[in-house]
């Protein structure tokens, strides 16, 4: 990544660059695809020595328009082209090469394949978020194995593959590696089911494999080392990443590997990787530009002697490192190691790096070429302050709680949030985790960051104030909606009432995803919100005082919507039958937390919907209920 | 459809005060005691056209003498069984007033001066929203032995579960974590973890490394180069890891990186000083004075609870 590179806030550079935004969905059901019957090309030829020269010149002109259209690669213009009429829909059609699946259960496999013949690059997205949180109870369901079946013989030349919240099995990974020969990146984010079985099939059969990104992913150790499954020679490795994958490792295949990978750039370790380790990695590979270190600290008594120079100078070698990460067990006396590549960085993440104020800041005195910063709370305000006194050009910044407590005093606060605010002035993203806050900081950083394109604040005490006047916090959030016009991701907490929903319906036109917990009064609330977002795609909702009545409000939108999560919300299941009823292109699911229960007529754990054009799922489990 | 009922769905009545608590009001259920309750009764009806902006303001209230609103949702606890219980904010015995608008809060705010006292809620699944990776994050500096993710062989599926929370069970807020440590083992490049809270005595936890280690070992034993083979070469159940008297013997890092016999310490107060585990030859246990780079103190303690 080099320094040129535009920085999208959706750009996660701690998880896999997503090509395309979010919400650009291909596979509406609004539009139905017309199956055109293939006009067949022969009989227009033989006709036309009678009476047009047309039907030969058609022929030319689809040519054409397949060319013209290889260099359509945003997804919208895509779909619009697609409508233009059948013969681009075709020409469309065929020259698609990257398919993006919002929602794995909206389409079937097949009909993808059937459309779009010659993909290269797949990207499916199966949970809704709320999962992570373990709000979905286990095994609901977005198996890949259905994809990798159907895609294994319709594409064999696919290249890449992305999965977000998908569950995969080792059998898939091995059907993956036999069924692709070109395969080249295989990222799977939040997924799990897998062990390191299915990496070895992988790892050993996919020649040519470029990238290998498991973030935030769980993989079984089920014993097999499968560093040591790549094969022999150079490989064609650019991007390794493992950070989050809690298994034991083998380090000098590793470290094997990583010599005989001379495109290597993106190398992020897990925590079984000792400073020491790390070391004898970086100084193999100087040409990276992202690094995930590992732990970061205990030394293995093999390692190297401590030597700070020693560190520090392997190190500053590494003259194209813009992306640094890791640290799962920092000792903070190495961390004075990378000052020196400080000043080159531009995504920094420290989220599991328990360091404190002081040791914050040496480092942090040094990064004014910053963009992108995660961090824990354990370096208070005042090390936000001092984020804010050096670091002009942050673009996102990510605060996570170290003590995941509610009722704790908590080391940031209002006072970070409005630092931050008036030292950072192009803010786009900002998840900013704290026991309290103030309207009036909110307000202020909507005043002073008005490129704001994310705004995620999570009180961590469940209706908490604002804790210096009592009032709730509609005001900062309506602050926010109504000053940062780019807004489109919205996340709020505190204390709530119906009038923050009013701000958000009022002036949050351009919100697609929009997370609501413990808020609100009133089924008007939610009114509010469908009425008055035209652009919202997703709605996660958990423990608010929303009920049927609200549910029916949003009938005219809910085709436009990637999916409506409502948790332990006031529905009924009459409610959402009505629903279901009025829309049929829409798979209503009902969750059951307890299980072997009879769902009783009146509470719904959780509804899950979304648009489909394949009707209700046959792997759902026992207690998902489709409507 | 959006732009004029949107306006008008804007209630003008929408005045934020603090008030003593009490009077019912529609829509409040189940301990709902305050004033939106009110407001949002006389603001039900949906043909207000007249189109006040709404004014936002961070209104600076008259310090009431207490505040406490109480578990605001409609949720009645009975409907959902499931859902934590209320809990209540303790009054506030004065708030803290500042100056009206202009004054920017970084410097002026000072934290209220009653520290406010409140019962802790229940813990309730999923929040704060943060995923299990980032949860217990060690902290090296204070003795607290790493908590990671328990995926070993032997513990799969049942560990996930065990170690997930269950949706919405509403746990005690004293849920035991699990407690990993590595162990590695002489000879075996590959370290493991195992998970000492699922054990209850030296017994279990030698067995278990048995199973760990005795697969591994054998590979070891049978290829040449370093690294994890198959298993052909008959494996040798690794026995006596706590009496010194056969090949392997368990030994144990607290966090000072003393190393010292496992088995001499009850078994809770084991788990609470260990951070690693290690198989030694039993030969190499007596010399551990004299060779590793630890200071080392072998405490024969029975100490007795």
């Amino acid at each position: 990544m080099s320094e040129n590179d535009r920085h999208h806030p959706q750009q996660n550079h701690f998880c896999p660059a997503e090509t395309m935004s979010e919400d650009e969905d291909p596979c509406r059901p609004s539009p139905p695809p017309p199956p055109p019957p293939p006009e067949p090309v022969s009989k227009k030829t033989r006709n036309c020595a009678a009476v047009h020269p047309s039907p030969h010149s058609d022929r030319v002109l689809e040519i054409v328009l397949e060319h013209v259209l290889q260099f359509l690669t945003v997804r919208r213009d895509r779909n619009a082209a697609s409508l233009v009429c059948k013969s681009w829909y075709r020409t469309e059609a065929l020259t698609r090469s990257d398919v993006f699946i919002g929602n794995c259960y909206s389409v079937s496999p097949a009909r993808v394949t059937t459309r779009f013949p010659r993909v290269r690059s797949v990207v499916i997205k199966g949970r809704p978020r709320f999962a992570d949180f373990n709000l979905m109870p286990q095994n609901w369901g977005a198996h890949f194995g259905p994809w990798v079946a159907t895609m294994g013989k319709a594409y064999p030349l696919l290249e890449r593959v992305y999965l977000k919240r998908m569950s995969l099995t080792d059998r898939d990974l091995c059907l993956l590696a036999d069924s692709f020969t070109k395969f080249k990146d295989l990222v799977l984010v939040c997924c799990e089911g897998f062990g390191t079985s299915g990496l070895a099939a992988v790892a050993s059969k996919c020649r040519q494999l470029r990238v290998l990104d498991l973030s935030d992913t769980e993989v079984l150790y089920d014993g097999v080392d499968w560093i040591s499954c790549f094969p022999e020679g150079e490989t064609c490795l650019e991007s390794l990443i493992f950070d989050c994958v809690e298994c034991p490792i083998n380090f000098e295949a590793l470290e094997s590997l990583v010599v005989r990978s001379p495109a290597l750039k993106k190398l992020r370790l897990n925590r079984e990787v000792s400073i020491g380790q790390l070391y004898r990695l970086v100084v193999r590979a100087p040409s990276l530009t992202h690094l995930g270190t590992g732990a970061f600290g205990h030394p293995e008594p093999q390692d190297p002697n401590d030597q700070e120079m020693d560190y520090g100078s392997a190190f500053s070698a590494c003259k194209s490192l813009v992306c640094l990460s890791g640290f799962r067990e920092v000792m903070p006396e190495y961390l004075p190691a990378i000052h020196s590549i400080c000043t080159n960085l531009m995504s920094l993440n420290l989220s599991y790096a328990n360091i404190g104020v002081e040791q914050f800041k040496l480092l942090i005195q040094h990064c004014c070429r910053l963009q992108v910063l995660w961090v824990l709370d354990s370096v208070c305000d005042e090390g936000l302050q001092a984020v804010a006194a050096t670091c002009r050009d942050l673009r996102e910044l990510r605060v996570f709680p170290l003590n995941a407590q509610e009722d704790v005093e908590g080391p940031v606060s209002e006072v970070g949030l409005q630092a931050i605010s008036e030292g950072c002035p192009k803010l786009e993203s900002i998840l900013y985790f704290c026991q309290r806050m103030t309207n009036a900081a909110v307000v202020a950083m909507s005043n002073n960051c008005p490129d704001l394109v994310v705004f995620r604040l999570c009180i961590m005490g469940r209706h908490q104030p604002d804790h210096i006047t009592g009032a709730p916090m509609d005001e900062g959030f309506g602050a926010i909606v109504m000053n940062c016009k780019k807004l489109t991701r919205l996340a709020i907490s505190g204390l709530l009432t119906d009038r923050a929903f009013a701000y958000i319906g009022r002036y949050g036109k351009l919100v697609r995803t929009l997370s609501v917990a413990f808020a609100g009064d009133s089924d008007t609330g939610l009114k509010y919100v469908l009425e008055g977002c035209p652009k919202l795609q997703k709605l996660e909702i958990r423990d608010s005082p929303f009920g049927d009545a609200a549910l029916l409000s949003g009938l005219h939108h809910y085709y436009n919507m990637r999916f409506l999560w409502m948790s332990t919300c006031q529905l009924s299941q009459r409610g959402c039958e009505e629903v279901a009823r009025a829309l049929p292109r829409l798979a209503v699911e009902l969750l059951s937390y307890e299980e072997n229960e009879e769902m009783d007529n009146e509470t719904v754990d959780v509804l899950y919907m979304y648009r489909s054009l394949q009707g209700p799922r046959d792997d759902a489990p026992q207690f998902v209920r489709i409507l | 459809m959006e732009g004029d009922s949107g306006d008008g769905e804007a209630c003008p009545q929408l005045e934020l005060r603090l008030g003593p608590p009490g009077g019912g009001g529609g829509g409040g259920v189940g301990g709902r005691e305050d004033l939106w309750a009110l407001k949002n009764a006389a603001c039900s009806s949906k043909n207000r056209h007249d189109n006040p902006p709404l004014v936002l303001s961070f209104g600076y209230f008259p310090t009431p003498n207490q505040y406490s609103p109480g578990y605001p949702s409609t949720i009645s606890p009975s409907q959902h069984q499931r859902v934590p219980n209320s809990f209540k904010e303790s009054q506030r015995s004065e708030m803290q007033l500042t100056d009206p608008k202009g004054e920017t809060f970084s410097e002026t705010t000072a934290p209220p001066t009653s520290s406010q006292k409140r019962t802790a809620p229940a813990p309730v699944v999923g929040w704060p929203p943060i995923r299990s990776f980032r949860k217990n994050i060690s902290n090296t500096s204070t003795n607290q032995a790493k908590q990671p993710h328990p995926h070993t062989a032997l513990e799969s599926q049942n560990k996930r579960n065990l170690e997930n929370e269950k949706p919405l069970t509403v746990k005690s807020s004293a849920k035991e974590k699990s407690l990993f440590v590595k162990i590695n083992m002489d000879g075996v490049p590959i370290g493991r973890k195992v998970d000492l809270r699922t054990f209850d005595s030296y017994e279990k936890l030698s067995s278990a490394v048995d199973q760990l280690f005795r697969g591994l070992l054998a590979a070891q034993k049978d290829s040449s180069a370093g690294g994890i083979q198959s298993k052909e070469v008959e494996e040798k159940p690794i026995t006596g890891l706590l009496d010194g008297r056969e090949e392997y013997t368990l030994v144990y890092e607290d966090y000072e990186g003393d190393r010292m016999l496992v088995g001499d310490l009850p078994w809770q107060m084991f788990i609470s000083t260990v951070k690693r585990l290690r198989v030694l030859k039993s030969s190499e246990v007596s010399d551990l004075t004299s060779k590793l780079p630890y200071k080392t103190v072998l405490i024969p303690c029975k100490t007795i609870l």
